[in-house]
């Protein structure tokens, strides 16, 4: 019975050889509550290469948030290494950590975590600013990241002035702004509607095969699962299943197919005129 | 992450609740308004203090018996028994440089009239006390030496003591009642008004010293001796040799203290000054409270923040703060709101110290000292109150901190 948790040779990317952008060997993951020990993770092995774009599921409980930790130099492991771009940072200092977070991870979360009272362009800024950037070459950066997203017209709004699917959009700039070769995404379309959802999915699977950036992104949708390439499942602390999606979605294809914010609001209202005719309440005009 | 850099994202993150931010700042604004205020005023009340002494100018030397040491036992003012008539005497005639001294014994008594009462000083002394101090009589005459020697039951009042007793009608030639014994009434004193430390000087009353002496104290001794030098130069100038004199006829050994003090006017006008300078430090104190209080409202307040930014705080460190970072900045927006409001609190305490003056026609003297010290004390309420929860904040964990409902 071949080992579980390594990548079968089948389901390597097809640029197997390199040096992998991410290397978990042997992780455990202990955590001391006291009396109780968890063990959130016991024995993970696996690599991402450059170019991937990989889903991380399963249930609560199952380790998944404890490795995106760990994966993003938030936590270190009780045992085992992580190698990132060929260095292993499993023992580094919390400020060597932040360097690595500032330079060479990008987050998106699923509550946006923008700050509040602040310009778009403030916010994509963030990690400009503890890297230690001059304030013209923060905006121009800032700048730069927003046009990526297609909010170079909202730069200076403010979040309460930006639906949902834009707000998340603003957040990907600022995860990229720095230019990291990884983006760590927490359940990025959690907070969305479907189509919403659909649109930051395209917008993703355009970073990543365009431009080359690897996406690792938690979720618990089966659906938006399928617009990744790689699907890594956890349960009780270990890997279960980790293979390549097999029929992937396109988001660009997939948004034609869905009807606009327009044409949505179009049919409500349709539909509420129905309702209130055969519920007998007089229709008014 | 340079320090300009700190600064200005910390402005940033205050004006994002200035409402809050200004609030906080009250505290600070108020207690450092509030000790420029005093400490102005409490100063210029000192110049009005030097000025009137410097207006007085007399050769008044002020001999009192007291803070000396016979036997051993401290005595205050008043409790030492050794200064007499005939040191006066001795004084006057065996120091050229002073011209004229008044023998001095307090008393303090109620006072009738017919149905109106009253308490207050009685000073035995004689006619010459008067000329030594400058007071004129304007109603009646001073008593008179012979009147001295035979202790007569007769009095001068002040004109505060007429007004209270008499109320209207002329006082001279009326007796009045002093304890149980009848005075009558020679004079009234012209009106001098608030000594420098405040008291009404025309609260009192005058008598021959050796009625208050015999009838109304029981002692032979003086409480002081009032004296007046040939010029102001020679006021200062008399009191070694005053010193001299009375510690050989008083036998007091060379090591041992004085069982008396001489003073002259300057004497009096320092420790004048310096009494206010306490008044003034004291009030200070009093006001640097409410700075305190003021920083404690910045403690309070950068806490409540810390909690409520713990997802923002998180998010810092996911994309690479340090944890100094995170304290550095909260602590620079707690020092920030410190010292600005001590900038605001110097500019208010200017501007009510101004308008006191106005009112009371008094003058404010800016000490730019205490502009200083009230500015460096912003700075450092705003670094201490500010510390733990900047501490507090670069200590949270930042998967935590994400997660933070």
């Amino acid at each position: 019975m071949p080992d579980q948790n390594a990548t079968p040779p089948e389901n390597r990317s097809p640029l197997a050889g390199s040096t992998p952008l991410i290397h978990l060997e042997s992780i455990y993951k202990t955590y001391d509550l006291g009396e109780i020990q968890v063990q959130a993770l016991r024995g993970i092995t696996l690599e991402v290469r450059v170019g991937e774009f990989v889903a991380v599921m399963g249930p609560s409980g199952s380790g998944k948030s404890t490795v995106m930790n760990i994966l993003g130099c938030l936590d270190r492991p009780t045992k085992g290494r992580y190698f990132l771009e060929g260095i292993d940072v499993s023992h580094m200092s919390k400020v060597e950590l932040a360097r690595i977070r500032n330079r060479k991870l990008g987050f998106v979360f699923q509550q946006f975590n923008l700050l509040s009272r602040t310009s778009a362009l403030e916010n994509v800024e963030l990690p400009t600013v503890y890297a230690g950037i001059g304030p013209e070459e923060r905006s121009r950066r800032a700048m730069e990241s927003l046009t990526r997203v297609g909010l170079a017209d909202r730069a200076g709004h403010h979040p309460s002035q930006l639906s949902g699917g834009q707000q998340q959009r603003v957040a990907i700039a600022r995860a990229l702004v720095n230019r990291p070769s990884i983006l760590l995404a927490d359940e990025p379309t959690g907070n969305l509607d479907s189509r919403t959802s659909v649109e930051i999915m395209e917008i993703l699977q355009t970073l990543n095969d365009e431009q080359g950036l690897t996406i690792v992104m938690v979720t618990h949708e089966q659906d938006i699962s399928e617009y990744t390439k790689r699907t890594i499942e956890f349960r009780d602390g270990k890997v279960r299943r980790d293979s390549m999606v097999q029929k992937r979605l396109i988001a660009r294809d997939v948004l034609k197919t869905l009807p606009t914010a327009e044409e949505q609001a179009a049919e409500d209202a349709e539909e509420n005129a129905r309702t209130e005719t055969v519920s007998g309440v007089d229709a008014k005009p | 992450m340079n320090f300009m850099n700190t600064f200005r994202l910390a402005l940033r993150a205050l004006s994002r609740n200035k409402m809050r931010s200004a609030l906080t700042m009250l505290g600070i604004i108020i207690g450092v308004g509030a000790v420029i205020a005093v400490v102005s005023i409490g100063q210029g009340a000192q110049y009005l203090v030097q000025q009137g002494i410097q207006a007085m100018g007399t050769n008044a030397v002020y001999i009192a018996a007291g803070s000396g040491r016979p036997g051993g036992v401290r005595m205050g003012y008043g409790g030492v028994k050794t200064l007499t008539v005939d040191d006066m005497n001795a004084i006057v005639q065996g120091i050229p440089l002073i011209q004229d001294a008044a023998p001095a014994v307090n008393a303090r008594d109620q006072v009738v009239y017919e149905n109106q009462n009253w308490n207050t000083s009685i000073t035995g002394t004689s006619p010459v006390y008067f000329k030594i101090r400058n007071w004129s009589i304007q109603e009646g005459s001073v008593f008179s030496d012979q009147e001295v020697d035979l202790a007569a039951n007769v009095c001068v009042i002040g004109t505060t003591v007429a007004k209270i007793l008499f109320v209207g009608q002329n006082p001279v030639g009326k007796t009045i009642r002093i304890g149980n014994l009848p005075f009558r009434v020679d004079g009234v004193l012209e009106s001098k008004g608030q000594n420098v430390m405040g008291q009404d000087q025309d609260d009192a009353i005058f008598a021959p010293y050796t009625t208050v002496q015999r009838k109304i104290v029981g002692i032979t001794w003086l409480q002081y001796i009032m004296a007046s030098a040939i010029s102001q130069q020679a006021s200062v100038a008399a009191v070694g040799p005053i010193t001299s004199l009375l510690r050989e006829r008083h036998r007091i050994r060379s090591g041992e203290d004085n069982d008396f003090f001489v003073r002259t006017q300057s004497d009096i006008a320092e420790l004048a000054n310096q009494t206010q300078s306490v008044m003034t430090m004291l009030l200070g104190g009093i006001a640097s409270v409410s700075l305190l209080v003021g920083g404690i409202g910045i403690m309070n307040i950068m806490l409540v923040s810390v909690t409520e930014r713990t997802r923002e705080i998180g998010v810092r460190m996911a994309v690479g703060a340090t944890e100094s970072d995170v304290q550095r900045q909260f602590l620079v927006e707690a020092v920030t709101l410190s010292m600005m409001g001590g900038a605001i609190g110097i500019l208010v305490g200017l501007i009510s110290s101004a308008i006191i003056s106005n009112l009371l026609s008094w003058p404010t003297i800016i000490s730019g000292k205490a502009i200083l010290a009230a500015a460096i004390f912003s700075g450092a309420v705003g670094i201490f109150f500010g510390y733990y929860p900047a501490r507090k904040a670069a200590k949270l964990d930042p998967m935590e901190a994400l997660r933070y409902e």
